[in-house]
């Protein structure tokens, strides 16, 4: 009997303490979406936790189009208040998040992120054009006579007989990440554009110019290795021939491991991708629900905090986490708009 | 008929292909274990700073009485700005100002603040503090300043004076890092540590313990000693051994589905991470309690209906008692398995930044694998050795209840 009473114990104390947490009140911040935000997110949010009487936020790494999903589900406290993302919103995702009651959506710039084709340091630097890049890594390149041949290019001489006799190996990430989106659409359509045929199809099948420049071969010459941007960097400290393609804060972590390819004859450097004349850099963002600014304690502050001079500013603490800041004009035109909290038109 | 040496021939050759097929596995967990142990012996390791802090009334700016708000709203980061320059007596400019600050830690300020509101009786004097050293420090340091080491820092020439006037100053040691055991999740290296995820870890395996133990023991008994055998408890049986074999991120699916979606529990929460491991355990543990239960002769469940006992007398009297070394075994390792899963965990959203360790069971919590998970991913270097150190802590958890399942069944045993 005895036994008895003590297992009922035990079932109604676990069911009390899971009744007794207020499951519907939520008092911290939540946060989703791109991986490449992510480490910059987190540093704000665990400052922001530190330095201020709120509770830090809580960051997910969903993908940018995962968080959005998340974020667009829906106004209140089961869903996140901020998601962040490597490119601007779809116009699909406005349309998804409006017809779930999310409509008043306020966005927030807060700098660039570079993404570079590095090699192992200690072997020659590339000269790469994004023409180069296009033509190494598409599925199909131009066979000369208007029309596309499967790409059978060995190594990047026959690419370009200006680049070295090296086997075509480069290691990226996977077809679900936004740094592969980015890329595709930063370094190899700006390659493929070079070709004029190519850019008429844009004007009358956009959905082929899409599938020309944006295919990535699948004979092995590109390795797809994993999220994870630190393995690729080990493997290319392994393999002095691979080049390797990942964001900014990791060459900027590894200077010392691998180096970053010259692109269209600009550098990868901090001041280039500041300034936007290296090719590949891509906008960094977070939209954060209106509807949420009053009813989440701290999140206007978090925001706040988020644009601040001393983070995202130009000596701020996530520029030595290797986010490239924006320039003054264009930093103070966000400002304006964000610390005003004025809603996406 | 083979003749006898022939025989023996085979059985030698036999012998030798067993203990080769233990030499490789062996060789697996040695190299496993020293590369993971070299690796992560460094995250118990921490480099500090002597620095010398002003704490007088007028460099805090605090009166002769004041109360404990007013010591917390002191600027720390400038007292340990300041305490830094005085001991590089060169006039620095802004950038070099900056790369000296790099050498302490990004979280000296809150250990300063959380030491000085320990003992207010500080204020008013100089006092030399250990403060732990920057992540980039704290590697150089530990790499044994070799020439090849040299190369492989992020450390700046200039930077490697200033450690190398400290370190003949005395001012820099390698100790014990607490923090690392003590300290949540942080976006810094020199500050972060698994207690916050371990306390996740602990929740969600006792929600878990808590539902297998119930509903699978439960479950096994009935099927086992109640249930009548027909086509029905046959297609229950496998269905049940077919769950043990489901890819655990399905489980996860499944959480999110009915715990979040239907019950509406919230995101993140231990509650529902151990209620979504508590699914995958289940099968384990109905499975290895059921056959725990067969391993217990007949004869004994006859004596005790010949004596007149009821058939629940005779199971909870006699058979469960016989079979709980079994039963045990199997929820122990269920529990093991639970403990390094992170998959499930990812579509509750358990996988997150989580800097706060949580205090009950519906507040967002990490866990030991998604710890490891998450490191492993991060862009700084320390992150490497941490993650390791992360691993090994892991190990140790796993080792203590493999060893708690041989305990109980030697005692049960008996």
């Amino acid at each position: 009997m005895k036994r008895a009473n003590i297992s009922v114990l035990i079932i109604a104390t676990a069911l009390g303490a899971a009744a007794s947490g207020d499951v519907l009140a939520r008092d911290e911040i939540r946060v989703v979406g791109s991986s490449t935000v992510y480490p910059f997110s987190t540093v704000v949010a665990e400052r922001f936790g530190r330095s201020t009487a709120y509770k830090t936020p809580v960051v997910e790494s969903t993908g940018t189009g995962g968080g959005f999903k998340l974020f667009c589900s829906g106004v209140g406290e089961d869903t996140p208040d901020v998601s962040n993302a490597s490119r601007a919103i779809k116009s699909s995702e406005i349309e998804l998040c409006a017809k779930n009651g999310v409509t008043d959506i306020v966005e927030v710039k807060i700098g660039y992120d570079g993404i570079v084709l590095a090699n192992a340091s200690g072997v020659a630097k590339y000269n790469l054009t994004t023409r180069d890049i296009f033509l190494a890594l598409a599925k199909d390149v131009p066979n000369g006579n208007g029309d596309l041949k499967p790409n059978d290019a060995k190594t990047w001489k026959d690419v370009n007989p200006a680049l070295p006799n090296a086997k075509i190996q480069v290691l990226g990430p996977p077809p679900t990440s936004g740094t592969r989106d980015a890329f595709a659409e930063l370094a190899m359509e700006s390659g493929c554009k070079t070709f004029d045929w190519i850019k008429a199809v844009k004007s009358n099948d956009k959905k082929r110019y899409q599938a020309i420049c944006h295919s990535v071969r699948e004979d092995g010459a590109y390795i797809e290795a994993g999220e994870n941007d630190n393995l690729i960097v080990q493997k290319l400290d392994a393999n002095k021939n691979a080049l390797g393609i990942f964001g900014f804060s990791f060459l900027d972590q590894n200077m010392d491991k691998v180096q970053a390819s010259i692109v269209n004859g600009t550098e990868a450097t901090f001041e280039n991708i500041a300034d936007g004349s290296y090719a590949v850099a891509r906008p960094l963002l977070f939209y954060v629900k209106k509807a949420h600014l009053d009813a989440i304690p701290g999140l206007r502050e978090f925001v706040v905090e988020f644009v601040s001079e001393d983070a995202s500013g130009e000596e701020g603490y996530l520029e030595e986490r290797g986010l490239i800041p924006m320039g003054g004009a264009e930093r103070d035109e966000w400002l304006n708009k964000v610390l005003n909290f004025n809603s996406m038109s | 008929m083979p003749g006898v040496v022939d025989r023996h021939r085979g059985e030698e050759r036999f012998r030798r292909l067993g203990l080769a097929a233990i030499a490789i596995s062996m060789s697996f967990l040695a190299f496993f274990l020293v590369s993971i142990i070299g690796t992560g012996y460094g995250a118990f390791i921490q480099t500090a700073i002597k620095i010398d802090v002003d704490l007088t009334y007028q460099e805090v700016g605090l009166e002769e009485t004041f109360t404990p708000e007013d010591l917390a709203g002191v600027s720390y980061r400038s007292a340990v700005r300041s305490a830094m320059r005085t001991l590089i007596p060169e006039d620095l400019g802004r950038r070099e100002s900056r790369a000296l600050y790099g050498l302490i830690g990004a979280g000296a300020e809150f250990e300063l603040r959380d030491i000085v509101l320990a003992q207010p009786e500080l204020v008013g004097t100089i006092t030399s503090f250990w403060l732990t050293a920057s992540d980039d420090v704290d590697l150089y340091n530990k790499s044994g300043l070799t020439e090849a080491s040299a190369q492989q820092t992020r450390l700046t020439d200039k930077q490697i004076e200033w450690y190398s006037a400290l370190k003949t100053d005395d001012r820099i040691v390698k100790r014990f890092n607490w923090t690392f055991l003590t300290g949540s999740d942080s976006r810094d290296p020199e500050v972060a540590g698994v207690w916050g995820a371990m306390v996740g870890s602990f929740f969600a395996l006792g929600v878990c313990l808590l539902l297998s133990c119930f509903v699978g023991v439960l479950t096994a008994v009935y099927l086992e000693e109640f249930a009548a055998r027909n086509r029905w408890t046959q297609f229950l049986e496998i269905n049940i051994n077919n769950l043990a074999a489901v890819p655990s991120i399905t489980f996860g699916l499944l959480g999110l589905a009915i715990f979040l979606g239907f019950f509406g529990l919230p995101r993140s929460a231990s509650l529902v991470g151990g209620m979504v491991l508590a699914l995958m355990t289940l099968p384990t543990v109905i499975i290895s309690s059921r056959v725990a239960l067969q391993a217990v002769a007949p004869s004994i469940r006859e004596a005790a209906f010949g004596i007149g006992a009821s058939r629940v007398q005779t199971v909870f009297h006699h058979v469960v008692p016989l079979a709980l070394p079994g039963i045990l075994t199997g929820i122990i390792i269920g529990m093991a398995r639970a403990l390094g899963e992170t998959a499930p965990l990812l579509m509750i959203g358990m996988v997150a930044f989580i800097a706060d360790p949580p205090t009950n069971l519906t507040q967002p919590a990490s866990a030991l694998p998604v710890q490891v998970y998450l490191w492993a991913d991060s862009p700084e270097r320390a992150f490497a050795e941490k993650t390791a150190g992360a691993i090994l802590v892991l190990l140790v958890f796993l080792l203590m209840m493999n060893l708690f399942a041989v305990i109980l069944r030697r005692k049960f045993e008996k």
